[in-house]
């Protein structure tokens, strides 16, 4: 039975060369969208490298401060200062990395310009968060006391300043002419990891802001607690924390949250100091799957009416000798099936070859968008849905359709 | 075998009302060919589409068989169409899409039946309308007099008891028009199955062992 299906399914996709072609076209593409977003959504819960503690840590990035009766807010990262003297305390908190923003530097290879991204660190960053070292170590903190100038740089700035050399640990690098001694060079990490990312790692003691007493900066940190048990101890110990710390002179409060990673991103993303936008977000992005879905169904429901309305001589034949109404919704159902079968593994192909362009395209430094399993399972799920919706009621009304009127069509 | 009794057929649309069959009882026995004859629009295959179970009376009774088809669900409908009916059309509604096997096939689709009986099955029925060297062919390589063969042999391949064909040579010449009549003639005598058929031509209709003539909707003769 269902090879018969199969066999008028090719038939008229073959036939209706057309149709076949703007249901194809419209079935792949929607799911190559939906494959690559899936893809992006999933690199920004899941960065990876070089954060593989996520369930042991607390993610700290923002502080608000607000004046209610003016109105006036003040949002910016934290100082190094509030680190080290207010969260570096806390009992939960195992370690602490803690690092700036990215900036960028100027240096020169053969007189020609080289931009290269660099941030402040602490010792422990290097061993709250597992960088491969190619070559040397990280600084500690013997340099950072003494504020050696000292450098971890990664591969692709090494390539980029000193070309092929083999080993570089001990050479120096000139970055907005100040010379640093590279103590190590490590894997670069993706531009999704935006926390994590850069070209060059400096000891915050050679910043200028280190020494500063507010609370607003440039740095966030990643809280390292013992086990993941630790977690939620750790979040209220942060909690009742931020309420001991002294409100500035001219407003009247202050927020800051330490999150899980999930949450930071989505905070980041929808929410703000009160609201961690778990909710917004995942409202959003249903409204917005559902919507990229729904206009394509609708166009595939159209198509199908269509299609199968000029095969109304078929459907009355067929009934005619003893197909039921119920067969016949079934014959529909699959062939519309087997055209989003071959929609769907078009659209795979297709994301495979988008996901690879991206990848390639280095738009975001060394994104490595991947396909994982659960991307393309769901994708194929997609497809049973999307060819089950698309499908089921066109093969519904034409199953109601009268047999005369069908055979006379 | 088959037993009207009373049957009316009323058609509304919005403006008019046609009355396509006015209280037409007939009873047709166990292997009796008979032939309707009639101007255009008198009804024939109003009256026919009701004896096929295709269409609903909008009065009276119809018994198939000993059974009373009033009460059948849609699904128990399609399997007694399956198992005792045939069906042949003026214009042979093959599916082009499908070869010719394919098409004689489809009635055992709907029945349990193995591909391999299937195939078996609609390769005797090509034979017997003699088009076993066109399996392979889709419709529209085939002539008129052919594809009307095709749908011959889709209409026996499931050994029904009654076959019902609305003017199955109103599209072809007199030549090809007599073969499609032997083949039916030859049904009726060797298999026994029971045949209505209606048609335009007189001298068909005289072949045939009564002759059932409508005028407007009822029975004339
Ligand atoms: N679906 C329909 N709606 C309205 N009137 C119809 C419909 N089908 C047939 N009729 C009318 O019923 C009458 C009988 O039609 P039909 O049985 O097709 O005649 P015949 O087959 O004898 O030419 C005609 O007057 C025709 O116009
Ligand atoms: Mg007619």
């Amino acid at each position: 039975m269902l090879k018969n299906y199969f066999k008028i399914a090719i038939a008229v996709l073959k036939r209706r060369k057309f149709f076949t072609f703007i249901s194809l076209f419209g079935i792949s593409l929607t799911l190559t969208i939906l494959m690559v977003a899936t893809a992006l959504v999933d690199k920004m819960f899941n960065p990876g490298y070089p954060d593989y503690n996520q369930n042991r840590s607390l993610y700290v990035e923002r502080i608000e401060i607000k004046n209610s009766k003016e109105g006036w807010v003040n949002m910016s990262n934290l100082s190094f200062y509030f680190f080290e003297h207010y969260v570096s305390k806390l009992k939960t908190v195992y370690k602490m990395a803690i690092s700036s923003g990215q900036k960028s530097s100027n240096a020169y290879v053969n007189n020609k310009k080289l931009v290269i991204d660099y941030k402040y660190t602490n010792a422990d960053y290097w061993n709250v968060l597992a960088y491969k070292f190619l070559e040397g170590k990280a600084y500690g903190d013997k340099e950072i006391k003494s504020a050696d100038r000292v450098t971890v740089i990664t591969k692709k700035t090494k390539e980029a300043y000193f070309g092929d050399e083999k080993s570089v640990v001990g050479q120096y690098i000139s970055a907005d002419n100040i010379n640093y001694r590279v103590i190590g060079v490590v894997d670069d990490v993706s531009g999704s990891a935006r926390n994590f990312t850069g070209g060059m790692y400096l000891p915050y003691s050679l910043s200028k802001d280190s020494q500063e007493t507010g609370l607003m900066g440039q740095y966030n940190a990643v809280l390292l607690a013992r086990t993941e048990s630790d977690v939620s101890k750790m979040k209220n110990e942060f909690a009742q924390m931020m309420k001991k710390v002294p409100i500035p002179p001219d407003f009247d409060s202050i927020y800051c949250n330490a999150d899980e990673f999930k949450t930071s991103v989505t905070r980041r993303m929808a929410g703000n100091s009160t609201s961690n936008g778990v909710a917004k977000v995942i409202t959003l992005g249903s409204i917005f799957v559902l919507l990229f879905l729904l206009l394509p169904t609708i166009n595939l429901v159209n198509i199908n009416i269509t299609r199968i309305m000029e095969r109304s001589s078929e459907i009355g034949v067929r009934k005619a000798f003893g197909a039921s109404s119920k067969t016949l919704v079934y014959q529909f159902i699959v062939e519309n099936l087997i055209l989003t079968f071959i929609g769907g593994i078009i659209g795979i192909f297709l994301s495979i070859l988008v996901i690879y362009l991206i990848n390639e395209s280095d738009y975001v430094p060394n994104f490595n968008l991947s396909m994982n399993l659960t991307v393309l399972f769901l994708s194929l799920l997609n497809c049973v849905l999307f060819g089950l919706i698309s499908g089921v009621y066109p093969a519904w009304r034409m199953s109601k359709l009268n047999i005369v009127k069908a055979l006379k069509a | 075998m088959i037993r009207l009794q009373n049957i009316e057929k009323v058609y509304r649309t919005e403006t008019v009302e046609t009355l396509a069959i006015n209280s037409i009882s007939l009873d047709i026995a166990r292997g009796e060919f008979l032939s309707i004859m009639g101007p255009s629009g008198c009804g024939k295959s109003t009256l026919l589409n009701i004896m096929g179970l295709l269409d609903e009376p909008s009065k009276g009774n119809i018994k198939i068989d000993n059974q009373d088809i009033s009460s059948f669900s849609d699904k128990k409908l399609a399997n007694f169409r399956n198992q005792k009916l045939g069906f042949i059309f003026q214009s042979y509604h093959l599916i082009n899409d499908l070869q010719v096997l394919d098409n004689v096939e489809l009635p055992l689709l709907y029945r349990t039946s193995s591909p391999k009986e299937r195939k078996a099955l609609a390769t005797e029925a090509l034979e017997k309308v003699g088009l076993s060297n066109r399996l392979k062919h889709f419709p529209t390589q085939l002539s008129g007099g052919q594809r009307q063969r095709v749908a011959i042999a889709r209409a026996i391949v499931g050994k029904p008891q009654i076959i019902l064909a609305d003017e199955p040579t109103g599209n072809l010449d007199s030549a090809m028009g007599n073969e499609i009549m032997e083949i039916l003639m030859n049904l009726n005598k060797n298999e026994g199955t029971t045949i209505v058929m209606v048609t335009h031509d007189e001298s068909m209709a005289q072949k045939t062992h009564r002759l059932v003539r409508l005028f407007d909707g009822s029975q004339v003769q």
